[in-house]
């Protein structure tokens, strides 16, 4: 396996890899996410208690759900920066962060305009909430982290320390959080209690889960190309790729 | 004039740890040679142990911390004056202010520690002791583990303090302060363990102390929940010992795991 993945630690074959990766991701982005959220908008049928605004559900699970994914992702590679000195890790780690903030964020947004109508207030400290918000301040750190040096290498190495320490203490925070909310207020305004979910509202989710995974994907890419050229600016190859593409 | 003395003092401190390495190297290759005659002179150059190079680290930063008492009476003053806001901003009803005791306490004591991070490794970065002691052939953790105690014995030990003081003015329950004393026992070293991979990252920085209430603040989150949850639980006259065996466990895992990372942020940030 590693002799297979070695050449990837170039930049100009990860950099032509992921060109030719991007096609057909957000291709099949497109296709997943037009079915999902069509179905799921207009065809899945209403919940029977929270009737039509239950259907941010098909946003609302995804966007948390790879919101922790993705910190998850980028301590995987800022793992292998760190004991295989892997430079293009780093740029991943770095293309993958205001993803992530932002699929949290999205998560956040959602999850306070589902709750206003089915809880009658924006927010609650219910514990998936706090540790929900918890995570965007992990994700706003790292990327705070990653702004403040001037030298990339340097941000890459500072903020994978960061994320690893971040990565121990998620499910310190996670489960502190939940027994904090539990010994505070008791049971709170039921979470959903988990409808057991018919088929018919289920296939649409997964189509819309697995169209977000491949948008991730996408915008990941999409990131990390501009961090191996910014990255590898002098490089001549580079430059051939700017002539190339001015002249056309 | 005095700060000039200073300096020299330190780096005379630190010679010495490197100087007494270096001699212990010679020594040992010395002794390879000619094992038998390990004579009683040879005795007096012992290696640097572990034990001597984490007294050394934590005398120098205590000492220098003396000549500097308004670095220890700051985050001090910091915390009573926060407390003190506190039923300003509230209202001065007893039974308000002893529900709130706890997480006012415990809040300032965050703020506090985290304000008095920053002294941390930022004066040793700036004159350059800090990357001697990282080319010094001790371990890391050793010097970085006396460097965190010595900013506890400087920082949280006179919070421990001079907290039951404010738990008066505050109307804390009297069953409580046993459990505020023992939280803030476990809890203050977790907070100097965690924020010191806080200063660490950012010690390279220019701008680096809001940056570090951003990184740090998020992590401290365990601790206060479980430390103000004990006090809670003691003011209702319950055990509160599942609690302060948590905070231990953080405690104990921050003991281990902190200063590696200390250390590898460290390495990072010298560059």
């Amino acid at each position: 396996m590693w002799k297979w993945l070695h050449p990837y630690a170039n930049p100009e074959v990860s950099y032509h890899f992921t060109n030719k990766l991007l096609p057909w991701l957000s291709a099949l982005a497109a296709i997943f996410l037009s079915i999902g959220l069509v179905w799921a908008l207009l065809f899945a049928p209403a919940d029977y208690q929270q009737g039509h605004s239950f259907r941010i559900f098909y946003i609302h699970v995804p966007a948390a759900s790879l919101s922790m994914g993705i910190y998850f992702a980028m301590a995987v590679a800022a793992f292998s920066s760190l004991v295989w000195q892997l430079k293009l890790a780093d740029a991943s780690a770095a293309a993958m962060a205001p993803v992530g903030a932002s699929f949290t964020a999205i998560a956040l947004i959602t999850g306070a305009a589902w709750g206003k109508p089915m809880w009658g207030t924006w927010w609650i400290w219910d514990a998936r909430l706090t540790s929900e918000l918890i995570l965007l301040f992990l994700y706003l750190g790292v990327i705070a982290l990653h702004n403040a040096f001037e030298d990339k290498n340097l941000a890459g190495k500072a903020a994978g320390i960061l994320t690893l320490v971040g990565v121990i203490n998620i499910p310190i925070i996670k489960y502190s959080v939940d027994w904090w909310n539990t010994l505070h207020q008791g049971s709170t305004v039921s979470k959903l209690g988990k409808p057991s979910m018919s088929l018919d509202m289920l296939w649409p989710f997964i189509f819309c889960f697995i169209g977000f995974s491949l948008l991730v994907g996408v915008i990941i890419c999409l990131r990390f190309r501009n961090e191996i050229l910014a990255r590898n600016s002098i490089r001549p190859w580079v430059r051939e790729l700017v002539k190339n593409n001015t002249s056309q | 004039m005095t700060l000039k003395t200073q300096s020299t003092q330190e780096t005379e401190n630190l010679t010495v740890i490197i100087d007494e390495t270096f001699i212990d190297d010679t020594l040992t290759e010395n002794t390879v040679s000619d094992s038998s005659a390990l004579t009683s002179s040879e005795q007096s150059l012992q290696p640097l142990s572990y034990r001597n190079a984490f007294m050394l680290v934590l005398k120098r930063d205590l000492t220098i911390a003396m000549r500097h008492k308004d670095d220890i009476i700051n985050p001090l003053l910091f915390f009573v004056i926060v407390v003190t806001l506190f039923p300003l901003g509230i209202g001065p009803e007893a039974q308000t202010l002893s529900r709130i005791a706890p997480g006012i306490i415990w809040v300032a004591a965050l703020l506090a520690t985290l304000l008095s991070l920053d002294r941390l490794f930022k004066s040793d970065h700036l004159d350059g002791s800090l990357e001697q002691m990282l080319l010094s052939p001790h371990p890391i953790f050793i010097l970085v583990l006396a460097k965190i105690f010595a900013h506890w014995l400087i920082t949280g030990l006179p919070l421990i303090l001079i907290a039951p003081l404010l738990a008066v003015l505050l109307h804390l329950d009297e069953h409580s302060y046993t459990a505020l004393l023992l939280t803030l026992l476990l809890g203050t070293p977790v907070l100097s363990l965690l924020g010191a991979v806080g200063v660490a990252l950012t010690v390279g920085i220019k701008k680096g102390g809001v940056l570090l209430s951003l990184l740090v603040l998020p992590l401290y989150i365990p601790v206060l929940i479980f430390a103000t949850s004990a006090i809670d639980t003691a003011a209702l006259g319950l055990p509160y010992s599942g609690q302060l065996a948590i905070i231990a466990a953080l405690f104990f895992g921050s003991l281990t795991l902190a200063p590696f990372a200390v250390g590898a942020a460290l390495k990072v940030s010298t560059n």
